[in-house]
């Protein structure tokens, strides 16, 4: 087979499926009146925003809302409450974790001769710390810890076997710890994303099969006849990670350029397949929540998932542009890369007319900010991420910090702040308890915005500028080190006030922990007022 | 929509439609590329030595892909020829790496012979090649009064020695120097009989 033929053949039959896909699911959609996005409201809540407590005696509360269908969803937190919090506990450790491994990184790279005396202080090692504990930590601890905590609420339904959870998770930690300590000792596997001993990988493939597990049987015991768009997301992501994770690891298997391939493929994968799926369910959950309004159009969030599933899983190659694999697979990587315009437009698109008119929400409502902004963010760099694909782009860019700054952007403008909301709005609901100092909330999200601000333009540009001296053979190679120097450190300025936000938002988590307990009270408008949540 | 089966079915089917690109297809087609006539296995101290390099993460800075010149000027920086997929055939994993903020070393070899230098470069990177930002690897190497027989002593430019001290490379150092002078990709990417 040539390789138009097998470009073309790829191409159309996933342009085919996709199609298909969203023919058939959508056919049965409209039979249900289109109305699958007020499923996560209760009877009459539309157009109230979810407060901290809402535990009405009986019948219906003051603003006409069935209190049956609240206390259900009380009752759905409960059975998530202790499995929630011990993921979103061990999400916190990892995120100072990862915070001060990246933090340490960053200065590295312009202060060279700083703390160069033990082994696993050394950037190489450091910098994979930072890696794995951001891969492997915090990103699936919060995301996780939320996906079990919206799941049961969506299938109106309580957790079925949440101890199974508890133990995967705790598996799971202990891995990722052995992991660390083993990347920290020099033992490494020596593919980016895949470093941890695949040894010790049996532990995580234990540790989430046993998070999984309750979840697949919750979704089995559901209450409602609809899956929400958030279930679709969450759902797959929750079927994809195990292939990739499996297929990526298994030792013996991966040889040669082919060992690169789908290093990539994995790489850009867990990315859009696991994360990004996990932190899209969530802005489709919360963002309607908080505003009191379903989403707009659920057509195009069916667009959305679907051609998310269909492209991103191809567009690993793009990271191998200009390299030693076959030039069909990188031209169709490039290809799909393009295509995922399609599902971010659908998505950008909706999030936009769900908001309209209800910007106002915006200024009373810092967890609405954190989850604003990780969607518009989720539009940037999936929208920059296409581009870079471009192989005018990417000879530029390729091999430079601008990259650096490309997957901060996804992972950290989108992914992170996307859960840092989730997080607000989860922990008074799991725990009790009110975060005490709402003005706290603003200085962790401006601190992060800024932070994340400074540290993507700095490294756009110097990375732009590190790329263009590359290209220019008349310039020494040193020349292009020697210009990014100041961007570098600004990145250290940026990334400093994002882990001082971190460490910011850790210190609330753990003074709601400590502080006297606050039963959130009836009649409550906690959420809906200015001022607060 | 309604069936978690169909949806769960229809988000594996396209994992599956990409993993068949991405990992499939190169695991019947370029797995098990020939070594190109030319390249020669590691011998076992430069397999150490590459153990020390993927330890180390120099992989995180280095690339070992330099491109053709229709998109890099990688061969007038003295980088080498673009590689093929038989130039790593003996590479277990493959560090093709990701970032230059260091230069390529799939010919450092060719570029620098010197064990000399490298030694010196890694106990101090900046007494060879100024304004560079590489991590210095000073736990490779001992600083010591004097060295004993069959080591082998660093020799530094004299602002980078320690004074009164001797710097001896430590057999980790010793076998990632051996591993970087490997790295030699200075025949042709194909052999003249292949093409006729």
């Amino acid at each position: 087979m040539n390789t138009l033929s097998i470009l073309m053949s790829a191409f159309v039959l996933s342009l085919v499926g996709l199609g298909f896909f969203i023919w058939s699911q959508r056919s049965r959609l409209l039979s249900h009146d289109g109305d699958g996005s007020a499923v996560i409201f209760a009877t009459g809540e539309i157009g109230h925003a979810e407060t901290t407590a809402l535990q009405p005696a009986s019948g219906t509360d003051a603003d006409g809302i069935d209190s049956q269908e609240l206390l259900d969803r009380v009752a759905a937190d409960a059975s998530t409450a202790p499995v929630v919090f011990f993921f979103y506990c061990c999400a916190f450790v990892w995120l100072l974790v990862a915070s001060a491994a990246g933090l340490t990184a960053s200065i590295k790279l312009h202060a060279p001769d700083w703390l160069v005396s033990e082994a696993w202080l050394s950037f190489g090692r450091i910098r994979t710390i930072h890696l794995n504990a951001v891969a492997y930590g915090w990103a699936p601890m919060a995301g996780l810890g939320t996906a079990l905590f919206i799941i049961p609420r969506l299938l109106k339904t309580e957790l079925v076997g949440g101890r199974y959870a508890l133990l995967g998770g705790a598996l799971w930690n202990a891995a990722l710890v052995a992991g660390l300590g083993s990347l920290a000792y020099g033992v490494s596997d020596g593919l980016e994303w895949l470093e941890i001993p695949w040894q010790i990988d049996i532990l995580f493939v234990a540790g989430g099969a046993l998070v999984g597990l309750p979840l697949i049987l919750t979704l089995l015991r559901r209450k409602v006849a609809h899956l929400y768009v958030s279930v679709w997301y969450m759902g797959c992501a929750l079927f994809w990670f195990p292939v990739l994770f499996l297929v990526a690891n298994f030792p013996g298997i991966h040889r040669g350029v082919e060992a690169a391939t789908m290093n990539w493929w994995f790489g850009h994968n867990v990315l859009g397949l696991f994360y990004t799926p996990l932190a899209l369910a969530s802005i489709y959950y919360f963002l309607p929540k908080l505003i009191g309004r379903p989403i707009q159009s659920y057509n195009l969030s069916l667009i959305g998932f679907w051609g998310l599933a269909f492209f991103y899983g191809q567009v690993g190659g793009h990271h191998l542009i200009g390299g030693p694999v076959p030039s069909w697979l990188v031209t169709l990587s490039i290809v799909q890369s393009m295509m995922m315009i399609l599902p971010v437009v659908a998505f950008t698109v909706n999030q936009h007319l769900t908001l309209k008119g209800h910007l106002s929400a915006l200024r009373h409502s810092p967890t609405l900010q954190f989850i604003c902004l990780g969607g518009l963010m989720y539009t940037a760099s999936s929208v920059q991420g296409s581009f870079e694909a471009l192989r005018s782009v990417n000879v530029i860019t390729h091999f430079t910090h601008y990259t650096v700054a490309h997957a901060h952007l996804g992972l950290y403008g989108f992914v992170t702040l996307t859960f840092f909301g989730a997080i607000y709005f989860v922990v008074p609901r799991i725990t009790g308890r009110d975060w005490p100092w709402p003005r706290l909330i603003s200085v962790h999200f401006w601190l992060a915005a800024i932070g994340i601000a400074i540290y993507f333009i700095s490294l756009t540009i110097g990375g732009w500028l590190q790329g263009s001296a590359m290209l220019d053979q008349s310039r020494g190679f040193m020349e292009s080190v020697q210009l990014t120097l100041p961007y570098l450190k600004a990145r250290s300025i940026g990334g400093g006030l994002m882990a001082l936000s971190h460490v910011v938002f850790a210190a609330h988590f753990v003074r709601l922990l400590i502080g006297v307990r606050q039963v959130a009270q009836p009649n409550s408008t906690y959420l809906a007022a200015p001022g607060a949540l | 929509m309604h069936s978690e089966a169909r949806l769960i079915l229809g988000g594996l089917t396209t994992l599956a439609v990409a993993t068949a690109v991405l990992v499939v297809i190169p695991y019947l087609t370029v797995r098990d590329t020939p070594p190109v006539a030319g390249l020669k296995p590691y011998t076992s101290t430069e397999l150490r030595g590459r153990t020390q390099y993927i330890q180390h993460g120099c992989m995180y800075c280095h690339s070992q892909q330099p491109r053709p010149k229709a998109f890099a000027p990688d061969s007038q920086r003295a980088w080498g020829r673009a590689t093929v997929a038989g130039d790593y055939a003996y590479d277990d994993p493959p560090l093709l790496g990701t970032m230059r903020t260091g230069p390529d070393l799939m010919n450092i070899g060719v570029r620098q012979p010197s064990d000399q230098w490298h030694l010196g470069h890694l106990y101090q990177p900046r007494a060879y090649a100024p304004g560079s930002i590489m991590p210095a690897y000073p736990f490779l190497f001992e600083v010591r009064d004097q060295a004993e027989a069959g080591e082998t002593v660093v020799v530094l430019p004299p602002d980078f020695a320690p004074e009164g001290k001797v710097v001896v490379a430590r057999p980790e150092a010793l076998d990632l120097v051996s591993y970087l002078k490997s790295l030699k990709r200075n025949y042709p990417a194909v052999d003249a009989a292949s093409v006729k």
